[in-house]
């Protein structure tokens, strides 16, 4: 019966597992997995988390290709009605769209061709897309028809249920498929894909209709009479980000085995993993910017957990506190941007779609979704390490190398890469990125700090010793590429360098690990050298990558990183973006040279540390050899259309821009009108080839030269930069030593002064007081008047003091009665004077 | 067995809130000595009372739960107008359950735990005397009624920190019992005033204590004397949350409490003060209470932010655990002081949270006290090598306190920072520059966002200093260092779990409580 069920459309709309199994495996770990190191040793520990996270690869790898044979034959007509609506699920009664497979279904099976009536339906048009496809639509079937239409076709064939029944024909064919992929894909990674996108590619070419996601969603929490969903969203983007999660998460799951062998924390190791994992997974797959804050702070977590894996350092635990503590200020940022989005597209879902539907609208309040955008970048600011949110991420080093290449480079610090991508409508209307131009009024805050970040990154790169260092800082230098390439709306570009730059810098990382685990665990290149003779296998893969993170043609990097300098090239609105060109041409450069330092340092000259350095065991270069060949091949996913013979070359079309046409949405996007693709630009391919080269060619020289080991004592100007980039700009001395320990220090102690002197001082003061108004009127009142007056009942009165001052013993219970008493007196008075 | 409204012997609320003064007495029939017995029969009766509480869930019709249920109206106080009246809706109901499920976790904790001077008897007989009052508290609808169990709360948790306390007991039980006493002349005085002013539509006097009369009526009165007499309330009760600048009473009560009573006090007793504004300050002045929002709203913010940085400030765990409380209470009362769905929603939310969050805090302290004989942070370090699962727990803990999304906290605080955005009554001018009330409010919104960076930074900040690095010299070896045991254990992990669960599927409280803040807030007019 279940089984019957197990088809690619349904484990789209099950996507949530993947996560789960995350989740569970570590469950298993935090309960079960030092019992199981005493009993198996630590193989058995890390099996569990590799098998976890291998199915989760494969499941990963089915909703990729799921989602490929749905973009190649979109569901139309009430198929795609009721996914949208899926999507949208906006409030109350959202569960109406219900399962309504009553009607047996087998009708809309070709609702998709019967949609050739009512172009007048598409004034409603969902998102800018109304442009009429006739043609298209006409060869194409399904593909190209426009959202007002379906709704119509909608209306027409009365369909109801959730379009799988619609899927149902289908869905024979793709459980065989899946099964005779799967296997294949664990072997190949996403050449895999990349096969079964090309088998099914035909046509739909360029055409960007709209292909619905698919959602599922159930009631999370309910509040003033409206429900909240919780859902997972399967698209392009999301499918793509859980294939390189996955693969990333397994290739560190795997390397970790020998890495960290023998160390205090094996078991905990692998639990902070697996809940990285889950956490992670849990993020991409949100369909509400509520769920995406829950999955953002608990990679925090792991983040934290891991960063401080060897919590017996005071270094470790300070780098954690730090990192958790920046993300913590950005995250201000982000649960009012959250905040302000919220209540900006109606304050009745914090479903995406919905806010981005909402931004593309006519009447969407443009300032305040500047405001609400503005708020969440600063949430993006701090987790993606832009400047001046930084400084964090270097400091993360001082966690296991595996946690820096999985966290730290590949997968959560494009957190913030993804929710802009996310929300990219939102960002689009509110940061005005389709204005384009130089430096537009607002413009583009984003590509700025996106440049800003890009630029500082790759001048702490210049500086460092550590190897791991180095990689952080280029890690934050290309994450700030990124968001350029979002910044001046080169989405593609963007994602697809977020995607090669998970492999190879993940490989870059753990090759970096590699040495280290040759050189005796340090990460300082001076102490390294000469490794290419020790390891081969690391010293080539690192070399490959190297190469890709520069820039060098044959590489993945070099495709990624150039359309987002064609896209600066082209600029939004007619507008190019120049400057950031010039500073994405100059940071290739950069990247490029600083590479050249940092991989000469290491594998050539001599070796310089102690010991007999040797290469990695298998299980550690294996990964390696994948992420290189994965960092390689990445390459084809995207190849521009002008190689391929143009536009209208059938080769074009079926291999041409695959990663634009799978990932970049077209449901609820700015369209193309709005938002204009780049084709590939040779002039500014060849700048920046030219730029990487001589960035090489400049290091070269100067190391050869020897200037490097003397620049720290050249005085003048040289040796001012110099400082000042040794001291990362003073941010640290900043944040560190003026705001954390002026808060820690000064602020809170003067606050806690306050605290006992002032107001609990009042309290007493008021206590002492009152204590002394009670010992004046004993004294004078009641002693000296009242009981001269009653002598004769003094004696009675005088027992019943004693008893109540034995009652009272301390003297404090006076004050405190007669200030409760006054009190009470004066409010009464109040009350009787001014009540009527 | 129709469970809207019965009489107050068939009533099942009159057994929870009975039933552990029967075993109160039962108790006082046995001598002192038999000390085993003394805390199996106070466990019992307590679990007895949970059983009532199963029994109440059982009946409780949860699709209407805006409405009052199990009603009891009957004669009490005749002479003064005042009736016995309980009865649950969506608002008490977690408030109930939260007493009925901490008093027995508290009973087990002190299984053998019982602080110096010991007396295993007497302190059972307070704990159950406690547990009384507090379920009173949250099932009373009438005023007097209320009051009453409200101030029969005061006198158990003043023996219990001036018995059993640390060594500033005397000055800390006092200030706490003074404080709040005096807090609650003002109370009785407004609830006196509510009696004498309140009049119905056609303006006669309705000269009566219960609230849901008052609910319906108070509005009549004019809002100059409504501002008044909710002053009389914010003072009473703010005392009791406490809100700053009433909070001085707090930290030296807590940190002279006995490890349970700590607990209960965080769990439970901080609630009912902001329990008071959502039942019956609010629904009964509702003119005053948009009046004053903003100024609630104020010392709200100034609370979370001053909270945190006291905090910060701290040599004690405990201690800074106690200044928490004030941060975290200045999250519930923001999201009170707006008035809206979202702002109250939060507020019970994060009433239970902080219950279950910081109750679970105050054990680690104690059971780290009792391990280390001291608390203070700088002698601490590497409880995650001593007593490794007890510092997981601390760090599980922590991360719940500081508002992680999917854990309980986070349910309490960004509801609470999100209804800051619109407050109920956005137009109308504040004394603060006449400025509206929604661009105070939207201040308050980001100052309460910027405390949960201050709230991540005090709670790290100890748990880098308690449980990350060694061990230090003093407590390498010392054998008295061990891990969590059975009874710990058995304490805490309904709390650890409670705190999971509510993180994951917060509806869990939200269907219960939203129903019945939206029919409070009907007084709104919204």
């Amino acid at each position: 019966m279940l089984l019957a069920e197990i088809n690619l459309e349904n484990l789209m709309r099950w996507a949530f597992v993947v996560p789960l199994i995350m989740a569970c495996s570590f469950l298993f770990h935090l309960l079960f997995s030092k019992k199981l190191q005493k009993r198996f040793g630590e193989k058995a520990v890390s099996a569990v988390g590799v098998f976890a996270i291998g199915v989760c690869f494969v499941l990963s790898l089915a909703i990729g290709v799921g989602w490929i044979q749905r973009v190649n034959s979109p569901p139309t007509g009430a198929a795609f009605t009721a996914a949208e609506e899926a999507c949208k699920a906006p409030y109350g009664e959202a569960g109406a769209e219900g399962h309504g497979t009553e009607t047996g279904g087998a009708t809309e099976g070709h609702g998709g061709e019967t949609k050739t009536e009512a172009p007048g339906a598409s004034t409603e048009g969902h998102g800018g897309e109304t442009k009429p496809e006739a043609p298209a639509a006409g060869h194409e079937g399904a593909a190209g028809i426009a959202p007002g239409e379906s709704a119509s076709a909608a209306l027409l064939t009365q369909a109801e249920g959730e379009g799988h029944t619609s899927e149902a024909p289908a869905g024979g064919e793709t459980k065989t498929e899946a099964k005779t992929e799967a296997p294949a894909a664990g072997g190949e990674g996403h050449g895999a894909e990349g096969a079964a996108a090309e088998g099914e590619g035909h046509g739909a070419e360029g055409e960007h209709h709209e292909v619905a996601p698919v959602c599922s969603s159930v009631t999370w929490f309910e509040i003033g009479g409206m429900k909240f969903e919780a859902g997972t969203v399967v698209d392009g983007l999301s499918a793509m980000m859980l294939v390189t999660v996955t693969l990333i998460s397994l290739l560190v799951h795997i390397y970790s085995i020998e890495y960290l062998h023998g160390d205090v924390r094996f078991t905990h190791y692998y639990a902070f993993l697996s809940l990285f994992s889950a956490s992670m997974l849990f993020y991409v797959l949100s369909s509400n910017t509520l769920q995406m804050l829950t999955g953002w702070e608990l990679v925090g977590v792991c983040s934290f957990a891991l960063i401080g894996h060897w919590w017996e350092e005071k270094k470790n635990t300070d780098a954690a506190l730090k990192a958790f503590l920046t993300n913590r200020v950005g995250d201000t940022g982000l649960i009012i941007g959250v905040i302000i989005t919220f209540f900006a597209a109606g304050a009745k879902s914090f479903n995406v779609f919905h806010i981005n539907e909402y931004a593309l609208s006519n009447g969407a309040d443009k300032g305040l979704l500047f405001l609400g955008a503005l708020c969440l970048f600063f949430g993006v600011t701090s987790k993606s390490g832009q400047f001046p949110l930084h400084t964090w991420l270097p400091d993360a080093m001082a966690g296991p190398t595996p946690v820096s290449a999985l966290i730290h480079a590949a997968t959560m610090v494009v957190a913030g890469v993804y929710l802009v991508a996310r929300m990219f409508p939102t960002f689009f209307v509110g940061m005005q990125i389709g204005v384009g131009g130089n430096w537009a009024p607002v413009g583009n805050y984003v590509a700025i700090i996106g440049a800003t970040t890009a630029l500082i990154g790759a001048g702490l790169a210049f500086v460092q010793y550590d190897l791991k260092k180095v990689l952080a800082y280029s890690t934050v230098s290309q994450l700030g590429y990124m968001i350029l390439g979002l910044g001046v709306g080169a989405w593609t570009g963007a994602i697809f360098h977020l995607f090669t730059h998970a492999m190879f810098k993940a490989c870059l990382f753990l090759g970096a690990g590699s040495c280290s685990h040759a050189a005796h665990h340090t990460f300082d290149m001076r102490e390294m050298g000469g490794l290419k003779k020790y390891m081969p296998i690391t010293q080539k893969t690192f070399l490959a990558c190297t190469f890709a993170l520069s820039g060098l043609p044959l590489m993945s990097g070099f495709w990624s990183k150039d359309e987002i300098l064609a896209g600066a090239a082209q600029g939004q609105g007619g507008k190019p973006y120049m400057v950031m060109l010039v500073i994405g041409l100059v940071v290739g450069g950069m990247t490029a040279s600083y590479m050249t330092r940092a991989y000469r340092m290491t594998f050539l000259d001599d070796y310089r540390g102690h010991g007999h350095p040797h290469e990695s065991p298998k299980v550690m270069t294996v990964p390696l050899m994948i992420l290189t060949v994965l960092a390689f091949f990445a390459t084809f996913l995207n190849i521009p259309k002008l190689l391929l013979g143009g536009e209208t070359s059938s080769l074009a079309k079926s291999f041409g821009v695959r990663f634009e046409h799978y990932v970049q949405p077209t449901f609820i996007f700015p369209g193309e009108e709005l938002l204009k693709p780049a084709p590939f630009n040779v002039i500014v391919a060849g700048l920046s080839m030219a730029a990487a080269l001589g960035g090489y060619l400049i290091m070269r020289q100067y190391m050869t030269a020897g200037i490097a080991k003397g620049a720290a004592a050249k005085p003048g100007i040289a040796r001012g930069i110099y400082s000042f980039l040794e001291n990362k700009y003073y941010l640290d001395a900043l944040y560190e030593n003026v705001i954390r320990d002026g808060v820690k220090g000064p602020i809170a102690r003067a606050s806690y002064w306050v605290n006992m002197n002032i107001i609990d001082g009042m309290v007493n003061a008021v206590g002492v007081s009152a204590r002394k108004v009670g010992e004046v009127t004993y004294k004078y009142v009641d002693q000296g008047g009242i009981d001269g007056l009653v002598n004769g009942t003094g004696a009675v009165s005088n027992e019943g003091g004693q008893l109540l001052r034995r009652v009272f013993a301390t003297g404090k219970v006076q004050q405190y009665g007669a200030w409760l008493f006054g009190g009470a007196v004066v409010f009464a008075a109040l009350i009787v004077l001014f009540v009527k | 067995m129709n469970f809207t409204s019965g009489q107050f012997w068939t009533s099942p609320i009159t057994y929870a809130v009975f039933l552990p003064l029967v075993g109160v007495l039962v108790m006082l029939l046995v001598p002192r000595a038999q000390e085993d017995l003394h805390k199996g029969l106070a466990l019992v009766t307590s679990l007895l009372a949970v059983a009532m509480g199963v029994y109440i869930h059982t009946q409780f019709d949860y699709s209407n739960a805006k409405s009052l249920q199990g009603v009891v109206d009957t004669e009490w106080i005749e002479f003064i107008h005042s009736r016995w009246i309980v009865g649950l809706d969506g608002i008490a109901l977690p408030m109930f359950y939260l007493t009925l499920l901490v008093v027995p976790l508290c009973i087990i904790y002190s299984w053998n735990h019982i602080p110096h001077p010991g007396n295993a008897k007497a302190f059972m007989i307070l704990l159950l005397v406690l547990e009384t009052g507090m379920l009173g508290s949250f099932v009373a609808q009438d005023l007097i009624l209320f009051f009453v169990f409200f101030e029969v709360v005061l006198l158990p948790m003043y023996f219990m920190i001036g018995v059993w306390g640390g060594e500033n007991r005397q000055y800390a039980s006092i200030k706490f019992f003074l404080y709040t006493l005096f807090g609650s002349a003002l109370m009785i005085i407004s609830f006196l005033a509510l009696y004498f002013l309140t009049k119905d539509a056609d303006g006669n006097l309705i000269s009566s204590f219960d609230m849901r009369l008052l609910s319906a009526n108070g509005r009549h009165i004019a809002e100059g004397t409504q501002v008044l007499i909710f002053g009389g309330l914010f003072v009473g009760f703010g005392i009791k949350v406490p809100i700053f600048p009433f909070h001085t009473w707090l930290p030296d009560a807590h940190t002279q409490a006995p490890t349970v009573g700590s607990v209960i006090l965080a769990a439970v007793l901080l609630k009912l003060g902001t329990y008071g504004f959502i039942r019956i300050a609010l629904p009964i002045l509702p003119d005053a209470a948009r009046a004053w929002s903003p100024v609630i709203g104020l010392v709200a913010a100034i609370g979370i932010i001053y909270g945190a940085l006291c905090c910060l400030a701290q040599t004690d765990m405990k201690r800074l655990i106690a200044f928490s409380s004030v941060a975290h209470m200045g999250y519930v009362m923001l999201g009170i002081a707006t008035l809206t769905d979202f702002g109250i929603n939060a507020a019970i939310f994060g009433m239970v949270a902080h219950g279950f969050i910081t109750g679970m805090l105050f054990f680690v302290a104690g059971s780290a006290k009792e391990r280390y004989h001291t608390l203070e942070i700088k002698r601490l370090g590497g409880l995650l090598i001593s007593a490794p699962r007890m510092g997981w727990i601390l760090g599980f803990t922590s991360m719940a306190s500081l508002g992680l999304p999917g854990l309980a906290g986070f349910w309490g605080e960004f509801p609470a920072i999100l209804s800051a955005y619109s407050p109920a009554s956005p137009d109308r001018a504040t004394l603060f520059f006449g400025w509206s009330q929604v661009a105070v409010f939207r201040g308050f919104m980001v100052v309460a966002a910027i405390g949960t960076v201050f709230a991540a930074g005090y709670l790290l900040w100890l748990y880098q200093r308690v449980a990350f690095g060694t061990p230090s010299e003093e407590f390498a070896d010392d054998p008295h260092i061990h891990d969590v045991n059975g009874f710990e254990w058995a304490a805490w992990l309904p709390l650890l779990v409670g705190i999971v669960v509510l993180g994951v599927y917060p509806n869990l409280i939200f269907h219960i409580t939203s129903p019945a803040v939206s029919q409070a807030l009907a007084a709104f007019g919204k």
